[in-house]
């Protein structure tokens, strides 16, 4: 009996080895394309610091047809667009994801979850093209701004396509809040409402503040929406009235310029270097999200 | 404009064996490793296209057309009616812009460019040294037309007024005649044939060696379709393009040289006539003289293909002949 079961036992750990190499190649393949994808960034795009004089590189012209690679408006252009996005989707998510979690009856979350996320299925385009013809009129007549293709019509349009990731991990946060929490404010005394906004909510703050930030880097990478709404005016963002003006933001500059540029000259180049910044800027964002939640952690707070 | 990204993802989804998922997920991952600059090139001239052999028996031959995105319809009209007398015959056509259908020209995946604008020299420096001389066709003519919304009253502008509009030196329609309204204004993508003639002809008043720019706070939209939204719907807009491109909510502006001169709407006859200032020649261009197909459907272009021109809002080219 012995001698019939070890073979037996011999071949699955033959095919475990198997399994597990397969498991670890495909594990580090993920690995090695995101570090392809970078190294292809690089090559691409590195040229550019060295051809273009910093000066020229981070001025305030953009038209690279001729010369001008002033890249600082549409870096401001983006960040002004995210960070009013983020501001715009902030309360709305959370409080969404507080009502579904929280307040909201079975029947009525099981119908809501749903929802949300066919809300994030909503193709970029179809977004782009409310955008245009239902926003920007929206903004233009009722803000009284000269053309409704804005930053805060951009904002706008990426609060809406950011809600669904907000929604969605903020409500996972709320839901690994123990029932003890719960049960231990409302045994003190506490309201409902007083439970939820002292205890549950603070619970989960650095899920949330991850929700944040992962909707942040959804806003900060979308294209087409954003390329169709915000009027891709490469000026320089600076003020409160910036918000009602176009702007151009870094990924629809890419969009709409790396179809038509000849391959390898400065033009092809300066876009590449755009998307390096891009890059850095999207890892600051991910490495700060990341550092405040490992903080959180040592405090001894939840997830 | 719109390029469609996910087609992959889609194919992937439907089909429900999960093996098969696997096999089609490392197939996308294989080919994006490949897409290296130069594969692709390779992967387009997958089915190659010698025009020299082109032999009008039975055997089908492939002529690629990318350019312009003011001559992609017109280059359309012209493939479908070619190919319904020519069934040996098949074309591909695709927009993208001039300087797409230049460099892809250059870099020697298609037969024929269309390009709104002459090569640039840059451009022609690259095509020689990948081994190519490049031969220009003119195919038709274009109108530019300025155009505004509907409500605005302005009638007519000189080209000085356009200049100083688009370099912010005019910032509101009553100083040109109009209603108390900020001018806001649009303009094609910078890499776009019309953008480029455009800026030489009337942001520069037509002077090679003016350093005027558009303005930064000229917005730059993506498409024709783009322009004729936001002038549709917005009464301070300003906007430009392609004759053919001009819908019936958009209201065309009269052009004067100068002021004193007469004011010209732009149309076929003052196009041709040269009285509307501001038009230009469209071009197809080939790698190297053409031969075989492409020849010949070049010819057919030139001639009886010309009557499909005016039914898309162009001009035909010729003079003389009828």
């Amino acid at each position: 009996m012995r001698a019939g079961k070890r073979p037996a036992a011999g071949r699955k750990r033959g095919t475990e080895i198997a399994v597990e190499a397969l498991i670890r190649a495909l594990g580090f393949s993920t690995v090695a394309l995101v570090a392809l994808i970078f190294v292809f960034l690089l090559r691409e795009g590195m040229p550019a610091f060295f051809t273009i004089s910093p000066g020229n590189l981070f001025s305030t012209a953009w038209y690279p047809t001729f010369g001008f690679f002033g890249t600082l408006p549409l870096i401001l252009g983006s960040l002004i667009v995210t960070v009013a996005a983020v501001i715009i989707a902030l309360p709305l998510g959370v409080a969404t994801a507080v009502f579904v979690r929280e307040v909201a009856p079975q029947w009525m979350r099981e119908i809501l979850k749903p929802l949300i996320e066919v809300l994030a299925g909503i193709p970029s385009v179809v977004l782009g093209f409310f955008g245009m013809t239902m926003i920007a009129p929206f903004v233009r007549q009722i803000l009284g701004a000269p053309t409704g293709l804005t930053a805060f019509t951009g904002a706008l349009v990426l609060a809406y396509m950011s809600l669904p990731t907000i929604i969605s991990v903020a409500e996972d946060a709320l839901d690994a809040v123990p029932k003890s929490y719960r049960d231990a404010g409302l045994a003190m005394g506490a309201t409902k409402w007083q439970t939820i906004w002292r205890v549950v909510v603070p619970a989960a703050r650095s899920g949330i503040l991850t929700a944040v930030m992962l909707g942040t880097g959804r806003a900060i990478g979308e294209t087409m929406a954003v390329m169709m709404v915000t009027g891709n005016a490469a000026r320089m963002p600076i003020g409160l009235s910036a918000l009602f003006k176009p702007v151009r933001t870094m990924t629809a500059t890419i969009a709409a310029e790396m179809g038509e540029v000849a391959r390898g000259g400065i033009h092809y180049r300066t876009l590449f270097a755009i998307g390096i910044i891009l890059f850095i800027i999207t890892f600051l964002i991910n490495l700060a999200a990341a550092t405040a939640i490992f903080q959180k952690r040592r405090q001894g707070g939840l997830r | 404009m719109v390029r469609n990204e996910s087609v992959r993802v889609d194919g992937m989804k439907s089909s429900p064996p999960a093996s098969r998922v696997w096999v089609l997920a490392v197939i996308a991952v294989l080919t994006a490793c490949g897409g290296k600059p130069g594969t692709q090139s390779a992967a387009a001239s997958g089915s190659p296209v010698d025009p020299a052999r082109g032999s009008p028996g039975r055997s089908v031959v492939t002529i690629q057309n990318t350019g312009s995105d003011t001559l992609v319809n017109l280059a359309l009209a012209w493939a479908e009616a070619y190919m319904g007398i020519h069934p040996e015959v098949r074309l591909s056509v695709t927009g993208g812009g001039s300087g797409t259908g230049i460099a892809s020209l250059i870099n020697g995946t298609i037969q024929i460019a269309n390009a709104s604008r002459e090569m640039s020299r840059d451009e022609i420096a690259t095509a020689a040294k990948n081994g190519i001389a490049p031969v220009r066709f003119t195919v038709a003519l274009d109108g530019i037309a300025v155009v505004v919304n509907p409500e605005n009253p302005v009638q007519g502008l000189t080209i000085r007024q356009i200049s100083d509009i688009y370099t912010n030196k005019l910032l509101n329609w009553n100083q040109v005649g109009g209603d108390d309204r900020p001018i806001v204004l649009l303009s094609r993508e910078s890499n776009s044939g019309t953008y480029v003639y455009f800026l030489e002809r009337v942001v520069r008043l037509g002077s090679s060696k003016g350093k005027e720019l558009f303005s930064a706070e000229t917005l730059l939209m993506p498409s024709s379709e783009g322009i004729s939204v936001e002038v549709m719907q917005n009464p301070n807009a300003i906007g430009y393009d392609g004759l053919g491109y001009v819908t019936p909510h958009q209201k065309v502006v009269a052009v004067a040289e100068e002021t004193g001169d007469r004011y010209v709407l732009p149309s076929a006859p003052t196009v041709l006539d040269g009285s509307y200032p501001i038009a230009r020649p469209l071009f197809m261009y080939t790698a190297g003289e053409p031969a075989g197909a492409v020849k010949e459907y070049l010819e057919w272009i030139q001639t009886e293909g010309q009557s499909l021109v005016k039914d898309l809002g162009f001009v035909p080219f010729e003079r003389g002949e009828q």
